[in-house]
């Protein structure tokens, strides 16, 4: 259970996270600032209250790690990264720069920090998996966290690892689907709809909760419960919103990736300084 | 030579005294396990064996990730789904990760035989041979088998093997080194080169040249294990030595051995070439023998072509 001040200390840094990352795709000029910001409140609670990680040794074997299967929420983690001290925060204006260590999709031989190189959709969950088992042969007992998105579970390579992570009994493998409704071409029930997620990984016999992807304390109660299974691997449900705090891209079915100059992020950070700790009730 | 062994039991002991060695050796399968010969490394080693079911894309995305932990993963299917199927999971989460999976692809070409054109691979080494820095190789006896499946362990990044499963004669005698990336000369000659890959062809290379030089044309024969990195120096040589080559392959003649081959000579020392191998065409069912005549992949092919490039 978080206590007050840990939730307000969440808050703080998932609005320090929100704005960096704003401000780093604002400086570029363009990038996919829909699942970037979806996802800011569950890496914010993994990386600054569940992950066991050390940025002096981001190899370190027996680290809890992180499978971004939708790499191209990486400019939001590269935010957590560089706060947390993996690498300079003047990284962060040199994304998707020729010759950056921060490119638009996760990668692991440039990055400090990144787990697994991702990006082309459908593939984390398997890799995820590949750790757990390499984890599980050396007697390492590390949580191995993936996130995917809605969009992203259209891939059926996802199901494939959806059965392997049971028949292996993957325990230490905690999963998230980011359920912003949004994909590429538009709303999820318009071109591909991938309900009931509950219903299906519960039927491919996950131990699968549905919370609110913004609200830490609900995150934090299923992280937790989660971290109890002993032999199912686990699936948390997130509904988010795509685009989330940035009011020209929240549910916009253009929010894939947009084009926006570094004026307008600098008027959105302004609003979200200006916000006195939203409450996530 | 007459010394026959079942490829595929040779790769299984050869996974099994790797393994005994090194506990970062693991076995992934998706549902083949007994068409690739390797239950008895899922018996010896049952925690260190995978089988994901029908599912390979999956199983080369958890190699991947094995392989980020330290494990070496053997990934096993046939050649087709391991090429063809599992393309942008072996090229993004192994190969452009820079990790260290060793897919093998079984039943190469026409060796796929009576299950027929959807299980034939004429196009996995083209199909691979694309991605930067894979290393692809193919044995050709039972002795190089077990020789390149040690190399392909001790060497950090991807590789690729084709493998032929069924029996195969001994070329090389139990001393023989190898080394990836370098081609053995199985006889020497001073008018033609026959460079050939794999078990089928290495043998019809070695026919062929046994009837040229009844004929009085002597060939080398070599057996160009690795595809990539091609061995251009020996390529090279023999082009100075023989100056006419004819490449022959199980394989598509687009993107394959013959036009690896092709890429050196026409870059370096441009000489007649020929490329015995399947001409553009899709698999199809029948035996090994019916299939080597079907595609003109046998010795006669070989001798035939060399000829025509030795007439002009």
């Amino acid at each position: 259970m978080l206590d007050e001040a840990q939730l307000h200390h969440l808050m703080e840094k998932a609005k320090q996270i929100r704005i960096q990352t704003l401000e780093a795709i604002g400086y570029l000029g363009v990038g996919h600032i829909g699942g970037c910001m979806s996802l800011v409140e569950v890496l914010t609670l993994l990386y600054y209250q569940h992950m066991n990680v050390n940025p002096q040794y981001p190899r370190k074997r027996d680290r809890d790690q992180l499978v971004l299967s939708k790499g191209h929420a990486g400019p939001t983690l590269y935010s957590i990264l560089a706060d947390k001290g993996y690498f300079d925060k003047d990284w962060l204006h040199t994304l998707n720069k020729g010759g950056t260590h921060l490119p638009s999709h996760c990668d692991r031989n440039l990055t400090p920090g990144i787990d697994m190189t991702t990006g082309s959709l459908g593939q984390g969950l398997s890799a995820g998996i590949g750790i757990a088992l390499g984890n599980r042969m050396d007697g390492i007992h590390s949580t191995i966290f993936v996130i995917i998105g809605d969009g992203e579970s259209n891939e059926g390579q996802i199901w494939e690892a959806a059965q392997a992570a049971v028949q292996y009994k993957l325990n230490r493998l905690i999963a998230f689907t980011d359920s912003n409704r949004l994909q590429l071409d538009g709303f999820m029930n318009e071109v591909m709809n991938i309900e009931d997620l509950v219903a299906k990984w519960t039927s491919f016999g996950w131990f699968t909760q549905r919370v609110d992807g913004h609200d830490f304390k609900q995150m934090d109660e299923a992280i937790t419960l989660a971290k109890k299974q002993e032999t199912m691997p686990s699936m948390i449900i997130l509904d988010t919103i795509k685009g989330k705090g940035v009011d020209f891209a929240e549910n916009q079915p253009s929010n894939h990736n947009m084009k926006f100059d570094y004026a307008t992020a600098a008027r959105v950070i302004a609003k979200l300084q200006a916000e006195n700790g939203e409450k996530h009730e | 030579m007459s010394n026959q062994s079942e490829m595929r039991a040779v790769y299984n002991e050869t996974l099994i005294e790797l393994a005994e060695k090194d506990e970062r050796i693991v076995l992934l399968e998706a549902d083949l396990m007994r068409a690739t010969g390797t239950k008895s490394f899922s018996q010896r080693f049952p925690e260190r064996t995978i089988n994901v079911g029908v599912a390979e894309a999956n199983m080369v995305g958890i190699a991947a990730g094995l392989s980020t932990t330290g494990k070496i993963p053997f990934a096993n299917s046939f050649a087709t789904f391991a090429s063809r199927r599992v393309f942008d999971q072996f090229f993004i989460s192994a190969n452009y990760a820079q990790l260290n999976v060793k897919l093998v692809g079984s039943d190469p070409g026409i060796t796929a035989a009576l299950n027929g054109g959807t299980h034939m691979s004429f196009e996995d080494l083209g199909i691979m041979r694309t991605i930067p820095k894979l290393v692809i190789f193919e044995p050709s006896d039972p002795i190089s088998l077990r020789k390149l499946v040690q190399c392909a362990a001790k060497h950090e990044g991807c590789t690729y093997m084709r493998l032929h499963r069924g029996m195969a004669s001994a070329i090389y005698e139990d001393t023989e080194a190898f080394e990836l990336g370098k081609g053995k000369v199985l006889r020497n000659g001073k008018d033609i080169a026959l460079i050939a890959t794999g078990v089928i062809m290495v043998r019809e290379a070695l026919k062929a040249a046994e009837f040229l030089a009844g004929e009085g044309i002597s060939a080398s024969v070599v057996d160009m294990h690795t595809i990539k990195p091609i061995d251009r120096d020996l390529i090279i040589d023999l082009a100075k030595t023989c100056g006419v080559i004819v490449t022959c392959e199980n394989h598509q003649t687009v993107n394959g051995l013959g036009s690896a081959v092709a890429e050196v000579l026409v870059e370096t020392m441009p000489v007649p070439m020929a490329r015995v191998g399947v001409k553009d065409l899709f698999g199809e069912v029948g035996s090994v023998d019916y299939l080597i005549e079907r595609f003109e992949l046998t010795a006669a092919s070989i001798i035939n072509q060399g000829k025509q490039l030795l007439l002009k």
